[in-house]
């Protein structure tokens, strides 16, 4: 038999060696994977590998939760959260897990072929949403759930819509502005074309003041609605003694509208409208790329939703009744099976099991648990039935206090302050004071053409390309940057990223792979394989780590009886074997010598977990199982300490593993934090300095959210993605460096536009003084300087 | 040149026509998300017959 590893035919990654049917024509990671691939195979919708391939995207394991979704064919349920069209057909918005890559877009939008009576499955990316529109008279909404769940995507009842209605409507209102400043921009222009031509070729008089009171009026809605987003900001900026690019904007529309607007009443002199429409068009412009880039805010019921599950199993007069978890009250007694997942805190009442703790602790590690030990909502019950009673439930369970300390932490961030807004201060005062000296020279010089010159120095000195210089350098590193599987969320993040600061890691599954695999085997090797077949049918991890990667033998185990949390005993090539914890080994009859002893108390203080394998009453073998520390994270780590960064590790595993992960990293580290402890440290950190947090699990989330920056790692939950500003869908530490070296570069970037911007401004201001600016020269000058600024930020190769 | 006084409320009335249609898109939903249409063109070619299923 081989060693090679094989690959899941859905996801690509590694299929563990105790899942591998030896002889089948496809392979599989995980049950989830399975189903995903028969469900797609079925629906002859396969092309959906060809187009991963094609987009070149890692694959992720199919998060596929089981659910029955029964709640979704509620009466009430659609009419809290969607509605009903007017042709008879309803609609609803889904948040959907697992959605980050364009060959989901094709999957997810192909559920009309395969559910009749869904007219329309359409998927914003960008907010994980689909917006489904079904027949609710031949089709359940529960059919289309389960077919989303069942590949891969498992879905929640948007929340948010309220929200995002208001979002919505400002970004429309925004968009049509900008469409009504393009329109008059593009108009006025062609009639300047026609005075251009005229003062150089002549023009009857007729004309030229019909083309100048026209261009006037037509600007009007440009400058007097379109515009009014930078007025409110001057105002606001001078109230507030602080001084904002809207101050320049401002004064230089206003001065170019008041003084054409003069010109035009007394028939004669320059007039302004041309440049002044244009630079409203293309600040607007700016301003519209530059909001888009802004972090949006982790919503808390969101993500408590896709943790905790709908339905709970209430014990009512000694039977079971599944009811959805609003229907829970302190007191109720609830059954959990194995698999199940908690839906509420509260406290075990009868039954003896493990329990999966990584939602708090970042440990997959199952705890052993029994009568009047704690359950959290959100935690996984593995092995046996429980019944506990319910303590708290929804909002103030601690996974629920969890996410609302997520959305606060990202609410109360400090918003990030570009390198563009800081020099704007001292920008308003030189141009002014140049303003002003221009109309005092002149009007010793020549007092007709005074205004005229100030008025152009105003309006060429308007800060145009320095409004687009840092959203497009941005807006392109984000595309290249995407590209390269580093998905930004929160463009003003880069400029941050470029510096140095504390980053803080998350230790479990961001340093280390986030699984046990065998670091040391001592003892006899075909005790390894042994030991290999009799794991083989457990998931437990630390069955997946003695069976990954290990030879298998023609014997498999038979008669393998688990003892939780101690150990497996069975029959392994007619040799009774035992499997399991040094105590539990020692149990079932084996003796433990001296030397196997000392070398057991070596693992432990290592921050290992010993198994001890042994066969027909003799110990063979000994392996020490962690978590083995990446392969590029010593590299990784070095180069971010060379770029200027100090590195630490927060981790809620226990500290002496902790220690030791660290130390062989040179770095400083903690263990034994949860989750509210990091969040509390990293908000602490954030108000004094520059703090950026890397991490993946739920356990992170209010850590990322209260970080400068949070970084998200692959493999991430998805309350973790949902709280960090930045995702790397690439494992390892070296999309880490990646993003960071990209972000120095994306700084250079805006820093060369700000340096041509101002540039120009220098050029532009010193012609104006000249009382050489004549606007037809106004008019060349500023979409020139917008242009270099966008080839200058489109061709940089940041990432 | 006097057909400039037909000419040019010709031209701002068809730049109207352009801003209202422009305005009756964004109202109706189709700029809302600038993201996903992107993704969606990858879908649409058909492969060649005899391709190898995964």
């Amino acid at each position: 038999m081989s060693n090679k590893t094989l690959e899941c035919d859905h996801c690509g990654l590694p299929v563990p060696a105790g899942l591998v049917e030896p002889g089948a024509e496809r392979q599989f990671c995980c049950s989830g994977c399975r189903l995903a691939f028969d469900v797609i195979q079925d629906s002859g919708l396969d092309q959906f590998y060809r187009i991963r391939e094609r987009v070149d995207e890692p694959g992720r394991p199919a998060a596929s939760s089981g659910r029955r979704y029964q709640e979704f064919d509620d009466a009430s349920f659609v009419s809290l959260y969607g509605r009903t069209t007017s042709d008879g057909l309803a609609t609803i918005d889904l948040y959907l897990e697992g959605v980050h890559c364009a060959a989901c877009v094709w999957l997810v939008e192909r559920t009309p072929i395969v559910i009749s009576g869904v007219a329309e499955c359409r998927l914003d990316i960008g907010r994980s949403l689909a917006t489904v529109v079904w027949n609710p008279d031949t089709t359940k909404l529960s059919e289309v759930a389960r077919f989303l769940d069942s590949i891969g995507y498992p879905c929640h009842p948007f929340r948010g819509a309220a929200t995002r209605e208001i979002e919505r409507r400002a970004d429309r209102g925004f968009l049509i502005r900008i469409a009504v400043a393009g329109a008059v921009a593009g108009n006025i222009m062609l009639l300047a074309f026609a005075l251009y031509g005229g003062a150089f070729h002549g023009i009857e008089t007729e004309y030229e003041q019909l083309f100048r009171w026209v261009s006037m009026v037509l600007s009007l809605p440009s400058v007097f609605w379109c515009a009014n987003i930078f007025y409110r900001g001057a105002w606001g900026s001078l109230r507030t003694r602080t001084l904002h690019m809207d101050v320049p904007i401002s004064v230089g529309i206003l001065a170019g509208f008041g003084w054409g607007w003069v010109n035009t009443i007394r028939g004669q002199g320059e007039i302004y409208f041309d440049s002044v429409t244009v630079l409203i068009f293309l600040l607007l412009v700016g301003r519209f790329v530059q909001r888009r880039q802004q972090r949006s805010a982790a919503r808390a019921t969101e993500l408590l939703f896709s943790l905790a599950p709908t339905v709970a199993r209430l014990i009512v007069d000694d039977e079971v009744r599944e009811v959805p978890i609003q229907a829970l009250v302190p007191g109720s007694l609830v059954e959990l099976r194995a698999g199940d997942t908690a839906p509420a805190d509260g406290v075990v009442q009868d039954g003896v099991s493990t329990v999966d703790r990584s939602l708090l602790t970042g440990e997959s590690r199952p705890v052993e648990v029994t009568i009047d030990d704690p359950v959290h909502a959100g935690t996984v019950n593995l092995s046996g039935r429980l019944l506990m009673a319910v303590r708290t439930t929804g909002e103030n369970t601690r996974v629920g206090r969890l996410m609302r300390m997520v959305e606060e932490n990202a609410r109360r961030r400090a918003p990030v302050v570009r390198l563009a807004d800081r020099i704007s201060g001292w920008f308003v005062l030189a141009v002014l004071s140049l303003a002003l000296a221009t109309l005092i020279i002149w009007l010793r010089l020549d007092p007709e053409h005074a205004v005229d010159h100030a008025v152009a120095l105003l309006i060429v000195s308007c800060p145009c390309a320095l409004g687009l210089a840092t959203p497009l350098a941005v807006a392109a590193a984000v595309g290249r940057a995407a590209r390269r599987g580093i998905l930004i969320k929160g463009g003003d993040a880069l400029e941050e990223l470029a510096r140095t600061g504390r980053m803080i890691l998350d230790k479990t599954g961001t340093i280390t792979e986030g699984r046990m695999a065998v670091a040391q085997w001592t003892g006899d090797e075909w005790a390894r394989s042994a030991a290999a077949e009799m794991e083989a049918q457990s998931s437990h991890p630390i069955a997946l780590a003695l069976s990954t990667g290990s030879h298998m033998t023609p014997h498999p185990a038979v008669e393998v009886m688990a003892h939780p949390g101690r150990g497996l005993t069975g029959i392994w090539n007619g040799r009774s074997m035992v499997v399991g914890s040094p105590a539990f080994v020692v149990e079932q009859g084996a003796q433990l010598n001296q030397s196997f002893q000392t070398h057991i108390l070596e693992v432990v203080k290592a921050g290992l977990t010993p198994v001890v394998v042994a066969a027909d009453g003799e110990v063979a073998a000994v392996a020490a199982l962690g978590d083995k520390v990446r392969d590029d994270a010593a590299a990784s780590l070095e180069r971010i300490r060379d770029l200027g960064w100090s590195l630490e590790v927060l981790s809620g595993d226990h500290p002496s593993t902790v220690a030791t992960v660290a130390s062989g990293l040179n770095l400083d580290g903690r263990g034994g934090a949860d989750p509210e402890f990091k969040a509390e440290l990293v908000k602490r950190a954030a108000a004094e300095g520059r703090v950026v947090m890397v991490g993946d699990g739920v356990n992170d989330a209010a850590a990322l959210a209260a970080a400068t920056v949070g970084v998200g790692v692959h493999g991430g939950a998805e309350a973790a993605l949902a709280a960090a500003d930045i995702y790397l869908s690439r494992p390892g530490l070296n999309p880490v460096v990646e993003l960071l070296e990209g972000s120095r570069r994306t700084l250079g970037v805006i820093r060369r536009n700000l340096f041509f911007s101002l540039g120009y401004n220098l050029v532009a201001v010193s012609m104006a003084m000249a009382g050489l600016m004549h606007p037809l020269v106004a008019a060349i000058l500023m979409p020139l300087s917008s242009i270099t600024v966008v080839v200058s930020s489109y061709r940089a190769k940041t990432f | 040149m006097s057909v400039v006084y037909i000419a040019l409320p010709a031209v701002l009335l068809l730049a109207l026509a352009g801003v209202i249609a422009f305005v009756w898109a964004v109202r109706s939903g189709q700029l809302d998300d600038l993201e996903t249409p992107g993704m969606r063109i990858l879908g649409d070619d058909e492969e060649p017959p005899g391709d190898d299923r995964p």
